[in-house]
């Protein structure tokens, strides 16, 4: 792991360092304090917080009740702690900026729908210790007022500059769930005025035939105060009819609409669906365009009440459920507003969208876990990682092949699953997590000098706060400062409602140079209308960020707006003269990295639960022991359970003490270097099983490794011995007849295993049967069950057939038998007097000396005079004498640890020379002849 | 931490008792695991068969073929380890395979004879994998197969004798009168034909008349083994020699067909040993038996029992001996120098030997003799045994230097294709190709460089 934070930490420039401008410079969020204050406590911004860890909290403007909160992600109550949810929603959903017209706009007949785009703004509250991302989205209700009902969405951290630095990410992802949310509610809508029409339709005949009635009645009749009530009636639900019909109209328009919104992310098949499903019944409710007409057919249609309607349902699809629906006489005057029940958001989505977002979200919130500085690393550490594909599948874990495919496309997404091919893909915003000032100079000045250049401003006075505003680029993203007296809040608006043409040729342009273009050097060569707004509007939260920071907790000072533009420019100056480097981040293509976090927490863990529990029913009557783990073959790795309660029988093969989980369990919330600062229990995701290989591999469960691999490296003397044969590539047998103590080793030790595969092929965990050859080939690390019968003296045969090429650990006896090392390299890793105690620390202490290894390997593999002659008079024996130099001399590896280079040397070479490892030959296999010596403790 | 240098595991009580008798029975021949002669540092597992593997050939410098019980006959390439042909048609095991060579054109063409089980002969061609020729339903199952390329002819030998030309048409037959029918044949100067059948050999010789036919006829029969005939080679122009299940290793005039040198190859067996013994207490001829002879012209190399047996043909007289070289019987052999020779064997290993002089002070000789003239036993090792070996003074010693193990059956046969490496077959259905590490590290990174090339960067 490049970035880990040993290497952090003494990479920090210290007060000699002046000398040489580094080319990587440290960003800010790493470097530690060279005096740090006594009173200052660098998580004290963060302490009071009434919330353990980040959040996602999705609450409504409720016409009835105000701001209320709906749902939390995760939705657990710890989560929130003391913080008051309600407030918080107050606060959120008083920024929205949704000031648009709703109702009859002057010089239309029928009510308009307002199609508003989201915004997105970030605010903080100080006091609450809370800042958050807040993502405003309307939903359409037939029965709220306008249509609409607003709600937001608002990732909730503590940190506000971890906010702002993943603005953008948070955007795209907020603008995912957005787009699901309102896909399904469309759908949701359209059903819903379907069924209104019908009512309506039906009321109508009702009444027309009532009239009738009266007509013939008589003249007399006509001019009663009851004939005119029911003409009236009559007008009214033919004047409801248009509407509801223009309604219908308006949302299935919806996708032909120009999106103002560059973030707007669509599926093009929904899209698609949607429009089709909103054209048919389009169709449908055209034809009865005219009451007359539809009077004769409902007419007809006497006998049966539902009429018309059944004749179209039978072409649609869900014609069962529809089947039942009674259309119903609709009263004059609509319920009273606070009469009624509003629906809830499930109602107004989409089941499947609704499902669909939240499992969206919680991917989000579980991505973003982490400090912003543990972020940053994996991040960085990725985007390092895609460029050492050479060396990486040694000892990183594996990045998701299937999503990096195209470096910087986005994961095409839709959250209903559709095939892939129908996405749009996208342009995912640069993240840029520190400012640049030479393109931010270029690009803001003009637009302060150029008062003209602003083309709107938001106002935001709900709360009657102090509010100042700065248009901070034509765009339509807005920087807002807001100071109280009290309070300091960020706040960045990214959408108006406000419909200016400008804006709208605007945005067309930015969706055409969006939607295309997966180009992923876009941030290098910024689109002028669309890119260079995201740069600038992030420089914007950057140095928000930053301003709050140097105004040592910022809330004291009211500073007015000029003041900050004019201190932000003075910033952007000095940076730009004096300190080039060191605020400057080297643009990489971090974008892409951000996808795919959430596979690396918790790629399968969730599905093993159930199953888990599922097996330990089906296990006591099963007896067959199961050999062999069912490695690398993906669709069987549910065949065994990792410990379950229920049955302890040690010989049901594949069983682990149950106490063992839980014991790995209740360790690992305290080692989880993943949340560092704010996590004290990471919740449910606590099951993933801690020796899962047979699956993918995850960060997570590597991380828990570490801590065994600790424990064997403090109390095994000659753990040295035991890293040694992995890293040479001899096969380590760890024989045992307790299951789980084998298992835990084998776990531990197979983070020192080279290139061990993806889901840990070269490993096998457990293993009752004799091995062979093959097996020897195959794995790597191996446990082996000792037991005590004819099959175990066989075992012990091929122990001692193959052991020219094995080294074996006797985890019962624990003694070692292996050759000899007398190297250093690997001193520091195994050093049984470490001062090291967790196990994350030590995991990343271990990547940091592998990645070294794997560097050197690289080297060595790649030079070409080390291999072969230089020229055709040269012999064999000069390019070996020449080798082994390189390695005593230059890298100073003894001959046993030149063992080691040798060995990743040639697994590289290998990998180079077929990377799919798909080859027809069968895979060979090193070994050399050398003594072996055992060691006891 | 205290290290204990052992070249065996120590497992407790937890002997491996599995290791079969001979290992305690004997004394154990155990070279460790420091094998600095040993240059086979890289292996290959080649699957494919289904049953045991029996038969190895190389086709040329870089191809070779199994076949084995399960019919199948695999191609493959030894320098990548890939399969590259399949031949299926057999439906029974086979019993001989051998190349044939045809130059036709400018090009060598090399085929592959097979006969089987099932009483059928097919001629394969390696490159494409076809079947290009067959003859099903002959009387008998052919036990050994043998090319004369200069006459354009090849024999097949089993209960009888047929001789067929290159498209596979019968030329002549001729039934034989024994029950085994013949289990080995070989070229001898001058058109004869030698051909082992039980006890005896007979001579036959192969005349083509003008209109190109060919006919057999039986020459001679040498009737001088008391055994089944094992195995029957050619030394050289001037000899040839068989060995038979009791031990009797007879060189032969390969012109007049007499008996140039007797020898019963008898491993002198120590009462006391036999008593202790758990077994039957005389000599198994099996133990005796000559399994396989091999040949580089100066030296014959038998396989005797699970020992190795060295015969000088220039001084009549034994070179060097080891009465337990593996722990059960050895299958092949092969004589890679007038130094080194490989051996392997049913206990799975393939052992590479060194012969080596005496040190200085005569060697005691170990427990194991040839019994033609010494049948006394000598438990006294350094007393004179016999006078034979006063005779031989320049006996050397059969040294150990090193042993492949990988095979969990018996390994059945073994092909070198020198600096390429070796390929072994054994009954566990594996083909292992053993390299030379440093050299395929080497190759691999001559790949790499070009591969690297090719890209133009990494």
């Amino acid at each position: 792991m490049i970035g880990s934070p040993d290497v952090v930490a003494f990479a920090k420039e210290d007060e000699y360092g002046q000398t040489s401008p580094d080319l990587w410079p440290l960003p800010e969020e790493f470097s530690v304090p060279l005096y740090p204050l006594a009173d200052s406590n660098p998580w004290a911004k963060t302490s009071y917080a009434k919330f353990t860890k980040d959040f996602i909290l999705i609450s409504e403007f409720s016409e009835q009740v105000g701001p209320q909160p709906l749902l939390t992600i995760p939705d657990d109550p710890k989560v929130c702690g003391t913080f008051d949810l309600n407030y918080f929603s107050l606060r959120i959903m008083s920024v929205d900026y949704q000031a648009s017209f709703v109702g009859h706009p002057p010089g239309t007949g029928y009510p308009r729908l307002s199609f508003v785009e989201d915004s997105r703004v970030v605010l903080g509250d100080s006091k609450e210790g809370a800042f958050a991302y807040v993502h405003h989205l309307t939903l359409y209700d037939l029965e709220a007022r306008g249509f609409v009902r607003p709600f937001c969405m608002a990732y909730v951290a503590a940190d506000e500059k971890k906010i702002m630095l993943q603005f953008q990410e948070l955007s795209l992802r907020f603008s995912q769930a957005s787009e699901c949310l309102k896909a399904g509610n469309r759908r949701a809508f359209a059903k819903e005025l379907q069924r209104k029409l019908r009512d309506l339709e039906y009321t109508h005949s009702v009444l027309q035939r009532e009239e009738g009635l009266q007509r013939e009645a008589g003249p007399q009749s006509m001019y009663s105060a009851h004939a005119v009530e029911k003409a009236n009636e009559l007008a009214n639900v033919e004047k409801s009819i248009f509407e509801h019909r223009d309604l219908l109209k308006q949302i299935s328009s919806y996708h032909r609409r120009p999106r103002r919104d560059p973030h707007a992310v669509t599926c093009q098949k929904c899209v698609d669906e949607c429009l089709s499903e909103c054209e048919e019944l389009l169709n449908k409710y055209a034809k009865i365009a005219y009451p007359c007409g539809y009077g004769e057919k409902a007419g007809k249609g006497e006998g049966h009440p539902r009429g018309q309607g059944e004749d179209d349902d039978e072409e649609e699809e869900g014609v069962k459920r529809k089947l039942s629906y009674t259309p119903q006489l609709i009263k004059a005057k609509s319920a009273k507003c606070f009469d009624k029940r509003l629906k809830t958001l499930q109602e107004l989505c989409d089941k499947t969208f609704y499902e669909a977002t939240v499992e969206l979200l919680k991917e989000t919130e579980r991505s973003f876990r982490g400090d912003l500085c543990y972020l940053y690393t994996r991040r960085l550490d990725k985007a390092l990682q895609r460029k050492q594909r050479v060396t990486t599948f040694l000892f990183e874990e594996d990045l998701n092949d299937d999503d990096e495919d195209e470096l910087g496309t986005l994961r095409p997404f839709c959250a209903v699953n559709h095939a892939v091919d129908n996405y749009v893909l996208l342009n995912p915003p640069p993240i840029v997590l520190a400012p640049e000032p030479h393109e931010l100079d270029a690009l803001e000045r003009p637009e302060h000098l150029d008062p003209a250049s602003e083309t709107s401003i938001t106002l935001e006075s709900e709360l009657g706060l102090g509010e100042s505003h700065l248009e901070s680029s034509p765009s339509d993203q807005t920087l807002e400062t807001q100071e109280s007296s009290e309070e300091t809040k960020g706040s960045f608006s990214s959408d108006k409602s406000g419909v200016g043409l400008a804006e709208i040729q605007q945005s067309l342009v930015s969706m055409k140079s969006e939607a295309p273009d997966p180009d992923p050097d876009s941030d290098l060569t910024p689109d002028p209308n669309h890119n260079l707004e995201r740069e600038s509007s992030s420089e914007e939260m950057e140095t928000t960020a930053g301003e709050d920071e140097g105004e040592n907790g910022g809330d004291q000072t009211p500073m007015s707006l000029l003041e900050v533009v004019s201190e932000l420019e003075a910033n952007r100056e000095e940076e730009c003269e004096g300190v080039s480097g060191s605020e400057l981040l080297v643009p990489i293509d971090t974008a892409c990295c951000m996808v795919q976090e959430g596979f690396l927490y918790e790629a399968s863990a969730p599905e093993a639960v159930p199953h888990l529990c599922q097996n330990s029913h089906l296990q006591p009557s099963q007896t067959l022991v199961v050999n062999q783990e069912p490695q690398a073959l993906l669709p069987l790795q549910d065949d065994y359970t990792v410990g379950s309660p229920c049955s302890e029988s040690p010989a049901t093969g594949l069983e682990l003490p149950s106490g063992l989980l839980g014991d790995a369990v209740s360790r690992t919330s305290a080692e989880d270097g993943s949340d560092c600062t704010m996590s004290a229990s990471t919740g449910s995701d606590q099951t993933a099983s801690p020796l899962g290989y047979g699956a993918l591999v995850t960060l997570r469960q590597r991380k828990k490794a570490g801590q065994g691999a600790l424990r064997f490296v403090r109390q095994y003397p000659f753990a040295i011995q035991a890293l040694w044969c992995l890293l040479s590539g001899r096969t380590l047998v760890v024989l045992g007849a307790d299951e789980g103590r084998v298992r835990r080793l084998v776990a531990a030790l197979a983070l020192f295993v080279p290139a061990p595969g993806k889901c840990g092929e070269r490993v096998q965990a457990w293993l009752s049967c004799p091995f062979t050859l093959t097996d020897l080939q195959r794995w790597k690390l191996i446990g082996l069950q000792r037991v005590a019968s004819p099959l175990g003296s066989s075992m012990l045969y091929s122990l001692s057939r193959y052991s020219r090429y094995i080294s074996i650990l006797d985890a019962d006896h624990k003694t070692l038998r292996c050759p000899p090392y007398r190297g250093q390299l690997l001193a520091n890793i195994a050093d049984h007097r470490t001062y090291i105690r967790r196990g994350s620390t030590y995991f990343l202490h271990l990547q940091s000396t592998l990645c070294h290894l794997a560097a050197k390997a690289f080297l060595f593999t790649f030079t070409h005079h080390l291999h072969l002659p230089v020229s055709s008079t040269e012999g064999l024996e000069v390019v070996e004498s020449r080798r082994r130099c390189f390695l005593q001399e230059q890298l100073g590896l003894s001959e046993e640890d030149s063992q080691i280079l040798l060995y990743l040397s040639q697994l590289i070479t290998q990998q180079y020379l077929q990377p799919t490892g798909s080859s027809a030959a069968a895979p060979s296999f090193s070994f050399n002849y050398t003594t072996s010596i055992l060691y006891k403790i | 931490m205290e290290a204990v240098i052992g070249r065996c595991i120590h497992w407790g009580h937890e002997r491996m008792d599995m290791v079969s008798n001979n290992t305690l029975k004997s004394p154990v021949l155990c070279i460790g695991e420091e094998q600095p002669k040993n240059c086979f540092t890289e292996l290959q597992v080649l699957k494919g068969h289904f049953d045991i593997v029996r038969f190895l050939v190389q086709i040329d410098d870089f191809r070779c073929a199994s076949a084995g019980d399960d019919g199948l006959v695999l191609v493959w390439n030894v320098e990548t380890g890939e399969r590259l042909q399949e031949l299926r048609g057999h439906s029974q095991q086979i019993t001989a395979i051998t190349t044939i060579t045809c130059k036709n054109e400018v090009t060598l063409n090399t085929s592959l004879i097979t006969a089987s089980s099932d009483r059928s002969l097919s001629l394969w061609d390696p490159d494409t994998g076809n079947r290009v020729q067959t003859i099903s339903d002959l009387h008998s199952s052919v036990k050994c197969l043998l090319v004369l390329e200069r006459l354009c002819v090849w024999l097949s030998g089993g209960e009888e004798l047929c001789v067929w030309n290159r498209d596979f048409q019968l030329q002549c037959q001729r039934p034989n009168h024994s029950d085994t029918g013949i289990t080995a044949l070989i070229e001898l100067p001058k058109n004869y034909i030698a051909a082992a059948m039980d006890k005896k050999i007979m001579i036959y010789s192969l005349t083509v008349s003008a209109d190109s036919s060919v006919s057999v006829a039986e020459i001679r029969c040498l009737s001088d083994h008391q055994d089944q005939i094992r195995a029957l080679i050619n030394v050289n122009d001037g000899f040839f020699a068989s060995g038979s299940h009791m031990g009797e290793l007879i060189l032969w005039n390969a012109t007049e067909w007499n008996l140039l040198a007797y020898e019963h190859i008898l491993w002198e067996e120590s009462q006391a040993y036999n008593q202790t013994e758990i077994r039957m207490g005389a000599p198994k001829p099996s133990e005796m038996s000559i399994q396989h002879l091999t040949t580089n012209g100066n030296l014959i190399l038998a396989a005797v029992g699970s020992g190795l047996y060295v015969y000088s043909i220039q001084t009549r007289s034994v070179v060097a001996y080891r009465k337990v070289a593996h722990d059960s019987n050895v299958l092949h052999t092969m004589l890679l120098s007038d130094s080194e020779l490989m051996s392997c064997s049913e206990d799975g290993s393939v052992r590479m030997w060194e012969i080596q002089d005496l040190p200085l002070p005569a060697e005691p000789a170990s427990s194991g003799f040839f019994g033609m003239w010494s049948f006394g036993r000598s438990n006294k090792q350094s007393g004179p045994p016999s006078k034979k070996v006063i005779d031989i003074p320049n006996i050397r010693m059969l040294e150990l230097t090193g042993d492949l193990i990988g095979h969990s059956g018996a390994v059945q046969m073994f092909v070198s294709f020198k600096e390429k490496g070796l390929v072994t077959c054994s009954a566990d259905h594996l083909l292992i190709l053993w390299k030379n590490g440093e050299r395929q590290s080497r190759l691999r990174s001559l790949a790499l460089f070009q591969k690297l090339e090719e890209r133009g960067g990494l």
